[in-house]
């Protein structure tokens, strides 16, 4: 609880830019696996789009509910 | 003093009617439901016979294209009355306004309504498909899990939780909206564009969630118009006397399993709190509703939100200090009314989340709806070097919220899962077993033609006597599987089962 309530405590007192700044290196090995991933998926994405994107968006009309 | 958390969910769909000319979403909505109705049981057999909805049916041996042209004369309100259904899982199925709208049974825990959200998401599938069987060729019915069509209408994902009567509801104005303001960082849905009155849709290119735009008001009745962030619908469907049912419209409908869960679960904790009166710091917005656009217009999560004793802080800040203080909560006060067991996975992965969302959101894809949608569209933008108020972006929103296996977006992700997709599918049919939902599904399953009529807090029977039978079911966690499932496997007819359940104490 300590030890988290510390890890905390310097997350908020970081200043913006040095938050930017540690952005980068802190990428997990679970972001850069979906970037490699992304490609396949966009591949995939390309293969099940609607067909006519605009027709679709503009046939999609709903009426508010609840 | 807080009571445990009993909680549904309810979802309204996004529907569109295609390959016919004059498309009718309550139409549309009533022939799916009914669709699915027909299709998981004969009337008077087999799972969930409904009462309301069948009749029409009934007199459509086949659902032929014949059937539906009479189908499309009928009055809008006529159908709407007509298909109302009660399904062996102890949800309800119907048509509100112009959508299909599923509301959950009532749930123990945060895990259990992630699977009967499965569940409900697994039920429409199957609709469009039964649907789609006896439309014309040409014809199809498409179902959306979202909550607005990018052209400024929205239909909602209303959230429900029981907590106790005798909490002060200005106390459960103050935190509530704290969380609800902030929890958006998570609970987003994510969009393209802007959909504010009076403003231009690509005011803004992508925003954490689909409702933000909607709300105008900090408290009120209303949920179509000038909406609130705390809704004070009083409809306890429980003891009004012992409890309230806290109504939560504010809310994006979730695919990723994990936001779902965290949803519920989080905002859980915080109402415990309240109700216990365990927070002591007031967090008060110098302006909520514009607190709540801020945070939902700001994919950085850096934007200082003004408070009302002049300080800022960032949604982050203040969900952090949410978190630690639930975590208090729990160890201090217990997890039982703070969402059960499973509150202490809630706990940890509300802190992971968070820690996330500060150093590398981008891997929350498949946990967190914003990010994953934010993740497809800023490839498929880079990928074809489209402008940001591209159409294709907009479709590739909408058609994230797909609910065809083929076509959805998100489904293609490999979302985080939290449910077996078996126990997902069961829960089709099978009720929760810790609330009285258990008893509802349990006897529709068993007695479909004895049942005349049932609701949230009763039902009626007829048990061939002269006058029908009421059964009160104003305690949500009686009526469990502990409390009847012997009672219900021993009686041979509905007769006896009223008998002995009138003549148990209490």
């Amino acid at each position: 609880m300590a030890e988290r309530e510390q890890v905390r405590r310097e997350r908020v007192e970081r200043d913006p830019e040095s938050a930017e700044k540690t952005v980068e290196p802190a990428v997990s090995e679970r972001g850069k696996r979906l970037k490699e991933e992304l490609d396949e998926l966009l591949d995939e994405i390309d293969g099940v789009l609607e067909t006519n994107a605009e027709e679709f968006v503009k046939s999609y009309v709903q009426k508010g509910g609840e | 003093m807080a009571v445990p958390k009993i909680l549904g969910v309810e979802t309204e769909f996004g529907i569109l009617h295609r390959g016919t000319p004059e498309p009718n979403p309550v139409t549309a909505s009533s022939l799916l439901i009914n669709a699915y109705l027909s299709r998981c049981s004969a009337p008077g057999d087999g799972p969930g016979a409904p009462r309301v909805g069948w009749d029409f049916i009934d007199e459509s041996p086949s659902l032929d294209l014949r059937g539906f042209s009479a189908f499309d004369a009928l009055a809008p309100e006529i159908e709407t009355h007509l298909v109302n259904a009660v399904l062996t899982n102890g949800a309800r199925y119907y048509v509100d306004h112009a959508h299909p709208e599923l509301s959950t049974p009532e749930c123990l825990d945060a895990r259990e309504l992630v699977r009967f959200d499965r569940a409900a998401e697994l039920i429409l599938v199957e609709s469009m498909a039964a649907a789609n069987e006896v439309l014309p060729e040409g014809q199809e019915i498409v179902v959306y899990k979202n909550n607005s069509d990018g052209k400024g209408n929205s239909y909602g994902c209303h959230e429900n939780y029981l907590i106790d009567r005798a909490t002060p509801f200005g106390r459960i104005v103050v935190h509530a909206t704290t969380h609800f303001v902030t929890r958006q960082v998570f609970t987003g849905a994510g969009k393209v564009g802007c959909e504010l009155p009076g403003r231009c849709r690509s005011d803004i290119d992508f925003q954490l969630t689909q409702r933000a735009d909607f709300f105008e008001e900090e408290v009120g009745l209303e949920t179509t118009l000038k909406r609130p962030i705390i809704n004070t619908r009083d409809e306890p469907h429980a003891d009004p006397l012992r409890y309230r049912r806290l109504h939560v419209i504010v809310g994006d409908a979730n695919l990723c399993e994990v936001a779902t869960f965290l949803k519920v679960g989080t905002t859980a904790v915080v109402l415990a709190m309240v109700e216990d009166d365990f927070l002591h710091r007031e967090v008060r917005f110098a302006d909520p509703v514009r607190a709540l656009q801020e945070v939902s217009r700001d994919p950085s999560l850096r934007t200082a939100l003004e408070l009302a004793d002049g300080t800022t802080a960032t949604a982050l800040d203040l969900q952090w200090d949410l978190l630690e203080q639930g975590r208090k909560y729990v160890e201090e006060r217990g997890d039982v009314c703070a969402g059960g067991a499973v509150v202490h996975d809630v706990l940890d992965r509300w802190e992971d989340v968070l820690a996330t969302l500060e150093e590398d959101p981008e891997s929350l894809v498949g946990v967190v709806d914003w990010v994953t949608k934010r993740h497809i569209i800023d490839g498929y933008r880079d990928r074809h070097d489209l402008p940001p108020d591209d159409l294709r972006l907009l479709a590739l929103d909408l058609q994230y919220h797909d609910l065809r296996p083929e076509r959805s977006l998100f489904a293609r992700v490999g979302a985080e899962t939290l449910v077996d997709p078996i126990d997902a599918e069961k829960a089709m049919t099978t009720p929760p077993d810790g609330t009285r939902a258990y008893f509802r599904g349990r006897c529709l399953e068993r007695w479909p033609d004895r049942i005349v009529a049932a609701n949230w807090d009763s039902m009626v029977f007829d048990a061939g006597e002269e006058s029908l039978r009421r059964v009160p079911m104003m305690e949500p966690t009686r009526g469990s599987r502990a409390h009847v499932a012997t009672l219900i496997d021993d009686c041979d007819d509905i007769a006896e089962l009223l008998d002995r359940l009138s003549s148990r104490p209490g």
